[in-house]
């Protein structure tokens, strides 16, 4: 009863001491202006993303040809039913914007879980085994990094031949390296510590000291690099998807708008400009978060930030003359 | 110095395999070659014929052979879109590439020394947040997008360039840009915090405190030590052009270089001749990367013993 009450207590406490932390994280967040305003923007895609049936005002495959080519409402022509207007099949911009979230964000969250998982996995069997294990995957690693990646996947999507599972695979298979690397040295650098060295002669297993000793030191940099590419790839399914070989005609998707609006870039700016500001801000929002996790997972960077407030403290102290 | 070039080539030669191997692999076991290259309407003589001619009736074995037999001496066989030898239509289109390219990077590189300095100069400043935020959208925004929007700016609404074509010196001031203007954006940012780490050294404040003129220190000793990594990302930002942005830049106006014979290529299922600019890709990188590890060692003698 007693140990009941106790660990409950405990786990309370625990609870407590998360709910701090995230109160202190958001007023960092909060704090960071770019951060938060790019924290928002990714929030207001994911539920985008989620919603998009209730949110887009039109079905994005729908055609209607008495309405082509409308361009966006506050410009003389265009109707506030199609607010960016529509295409050159009369479907309604904002909608195909709203379900081609959709496809960018499941691409970029699937190649990041794959690749990183890979990547990761890689990185700590080098940096723990170290020995011919090690020289083997980076070797490897050093050998893929130097391909040019795109050119093997042109020839990879002309073979198999393009769509979304074609798109994951293929930038999966090009962007696990980064983690790896990342992984690795941080192994190396972690496995010196006396606290790995004490849990190795305490007894623990190999894949207890890796999971429960090592990688939690790795979260907030491999948890940056995840971030950072997440927005490469996000821009990467667009360029693939614009030459045609990404996502295919029935499915939407924001680089696959913009190389139908090209052929329209005479007539129909809005068709081209469109899906081109809506991937930027995407990128843009994740970069800006990025940056942010960069300064506050480095304790160099912090201890700036640190100084810096203390020293716009004091003066105006000084200037209030106490 | 000799060995560890040695050691560089090897490795080389060893990733041009690789490509090689993956090329091999992909186009004879995953795919079926004459599945994608023959019409569907092709019939059974017609099929055959066609794998008799490409070799693809023999064991798997003998036609790796033959395969590496003919990469070595560069005979891709002929393009089945163009009926002439692949390499022939690389060697035709690489130097546009190459141009293309040097005209990006360069402009990239020549501009970011001075925005990245400028910021670097008072980091949190007003033209380092600046400079800071203009690269982050620089980095956000998809480079084939910028090249439209160019299009739609200075061709379309200003009438100021043209869109697409080789003729003259101006049809390669909206690609050249469009190369740019992603490269500036991640160079600006490294020549920018190498700056800053280089400016807090001591060394620089003894060459003030020597009396050393401004420009000098920042300029000469402090940029020379900052450089290593800038010439890191310049290597491989040429790397990525060739290899990767040319692609999307040559699509979006028409430049007749290897990006876009590439998707030409793919557009018309024509596996030769698309192997054929892999394989020289691939060698062109390999290349660029030994060139690299070769001017880190004269960038920084340290590295000279390793």
């Amino acid at each position: 009863m007693a140990e009941a009450a106790y660990s409950s207590k405990m786990l309370s406490g625990r609870w407590q001491d998360r709910l701090r932390g995230l109160r202190s994280l958001t007023q960092e967040l909060w704090r960071d202006k770019a951060g938060f305003i790019g924290m928002l923007l990714i929030a207001a895609l994911l539920l985008m993303a989620v919603a998009a049936p209730l949110l887009a005002p039109h079905d994005p495959a729908a055609q209607d040809l008495r309405a082509r080519l409308k361009p966006p409402a506050w410009s003389a022509q265009g109707t506030w039913n199609h607010i960016l207007g529509t295409d050159h099949l009369g479907r309604d911009v904002l909608s195909r914007l709203i379900y081609g979230s959709r496809v960018s964000l499941l691409v970029g969250a699937a190649v990041v879980t794959i690749a990183g998982t890979f990547g990761v996995i890689m990185g700590l069997l080098a940096g723990y085994r170290g020995g011919r294990t090690d020289s083997i995957i980076m070797r490897w690693i050093d050998t893929q990094v130097a391909f040019p990646g795109l050119l093997l996947a042109l020839i990879i999507l002309a073979v198999i031949g393009p769509s979304m599972i074609t798109v994951i695979i293929v930038l999966s298979l090009n962007g696990w390296m980064v983690y790896g690397r990342m992984t690795r040295s941080a192994v190396l650098a972690v496995r010196q510590t006396a606290y790995v060295e004490a849990a190795e002669i305490v007894g623990c297993r190999a894949h207890r000291v890796i999971f429960r000793h090592i990688l939690p030191n790795l979260t907030s940099p491999l948890l940056t690099l995840a971030i950072l590419e997440f927005a490469r790839i996000v821009l990467a399914e667009a360029a693939l998807s614009f030459l045609g070989l990404g996502i295919q005609p029935p499915a939407t998707s924001w680089g696959l708008d913009v190389a139908t609006g090209k052929d329209y870039i005479f007539r129909a700016w809005w068709l081209v400009t469109m899906p081109g500001i809506a991937i930027s801000i995407t990128v843009l929002a994740v970069n800006l978060v990025a940056s942010w996790m960069r300064l506050i997972s480095d304790p160099q960077e912090r201890e700036k930030q640190f100084a810096r407030k203390m020293a716009v403290r004091q003066r105006r102290r000084r200037a209030t003359g106490q | 110095m000799g060995r560890y070039i040695l050691r560089r080539l090897l490795h080389g030669i060893i990733v041009i395999f690789g490509v090689t191997i993956i090329v091999f692999v992909v186009t004879r076991m995953v795919g079926d070659p004459v599945k994608v290259m023959l019409p569907l309407e092709a019939t059974l003589e017609q099929r055959a014929a066609f794998e008799k001619q490409l070799g693809l009736d023999r064991p798997i074995m003998v036609q790796f052979v033959e395969f590496m037999g003919d990469v070595a001496r560069l005979d891709f066989g002929d393009s089945l879109w163009q009926h002439r030898p692949a390499m022939e239509i690389v060697f035709e289109k690489l130097p546009l590439t190459l141009v293309l390219t040097a005209v990006g990077i360069g402009l990239a590189f020549v501009l970011s020394i001075p925005l990245g300095i400028i910021a670097a100069l008072r980091p949190g400043g007003v033209s380092d947040r600046s400079t800071v935020f203009v690269s982050l959208i620089g980095l956000s925004v998809p480079q084939f997008w910028l090249g439209l929007l160019f299009i739609v700016v200075f061709a379309v609404q200003l009438h100021w360039l043209p869109t697409s074509g080789t003729a003259t010196i101006a049809h390669i001031i909206l690609p050249g840009l469009t190369m740019a203007l992603p490269v500036l954006a991640r160079l600006v940012m490294i020549v920018r915090s190498s700056m800053i780490d280089e400016l807090n050294q001591q060394y620089v404040q003894t060459g003030y405190a020597k009396g050393i003129p401004f420009l000098r220190v920042v300029g000469l000793h402090a940029l020379r030590n900052a450089s290593l990594p800038v010439a890191t990302l310049v290597g491989w930002e040429t790397i990525r052009a060739i290899a990767g942005y040319s692609v999307v830049v040559e699509t979006v106006f028409a430049w007749p270089g290897l990006g876009l014979t590439a998707i030409q290529a793919i557009e018309r299922e024509d596996l030769i001749l698309l192997q054929a600019i892999v394989f020289s890709v691939a060698v062109l990188v390999v290349m660029i990367n030994i060139l690299m590890d070769i001017a880190y060692t004269l960038i920084d003698p340290r590295l000279r013993l390793a």
